[in-house]
């Protein structure tokens, strides 16, 4: 399988889903 | 003198702060979003311009201002007295900002880290800073080149909690 990181626009897309991850660990620890 | 307060040294760390997450991530963001995707459409004879005098110079600026960050952004949190919230995520406090910041601190580590101990080490191999065979060489412009687009998507999360704490949490 293809490292999605070999990819700029995955990388970029991957960044946005671990934001939407992190806002929701946010508001479960806070 | 109201600039010899604390709260005035306080605004002047976080400005400092600022400038050197600028500088460090506008070059992460120069690599991965401009040289990185630039090099394969260099003539090879044009590409020494980039390998012996640009990269050389941007890795410089980049990891120092990854350093700098760092100090000031933990300076910082220890005069605005929740860096040790912070590290704990503020688990147990209740404190959504500390939370926040938290986790922006934590990701900001992860990615100084990246920056010291896999891009930088790694690097100098494929610029040939330090020697290495041809083999070693490819396998450390690996590491590097993953470890760089590791901080390229975790400055994404990493600057919603850096912002986010400032302005919202």
């Amino acid at each position: 399988m293809k490292n999605p990181l070999d990819s700029l626009q995955s990388t970029v897309v991957l960044g946005f889903v671990l934001t939407v991850v992190l806002i929701l660990l946010i508001h479960a620890i806070a | 003198m109201e600039f010899v307060s604390l709260p005035w040294w306080t605004m002047a760390f976080r400005w400092l702060h600022v400038i050197s997450g600028i500088m460090w991530i506008g070059h992460l963001w120069y690599f991965n979003f401009v040289q990185t995707p630039s090099m394969p459409k260099i003539p090879d004879e044009q590409k020494p311009a980039i390998t012996k005098f640009i990269a050389p110079t941007a890795l410089f600026w980049f990891r120092w201002g990854a350093m700098a960050t760092i100090v000031t952004g933990l300076i910082l949190a220890g005069m605005n007295g929740y860096l040790s919230s912070a590290i704990k995520l503020g688990i147990g406090d209740h404190n959504p900002h500390n939370t926040a910041i938290g986790f922006g601190m934590w990701l900001g580590t992860i990615m100084w880290f990246n920056v010291w101990f896999l891009i930088w080490p790694n690097q100098k191999k494929v610029l040939g800073i330090v020697p290495a065979q041809p083999d070693e060489k490819k396998r450390a412009g690996r590491i590097a080149g993953l470890a760089s687009r590791t901080n390229t998507m975790l400055s994404i999360p990493m600057l919603y909690a850096m912002v986010g704490a400032g302005h919202y949490y």
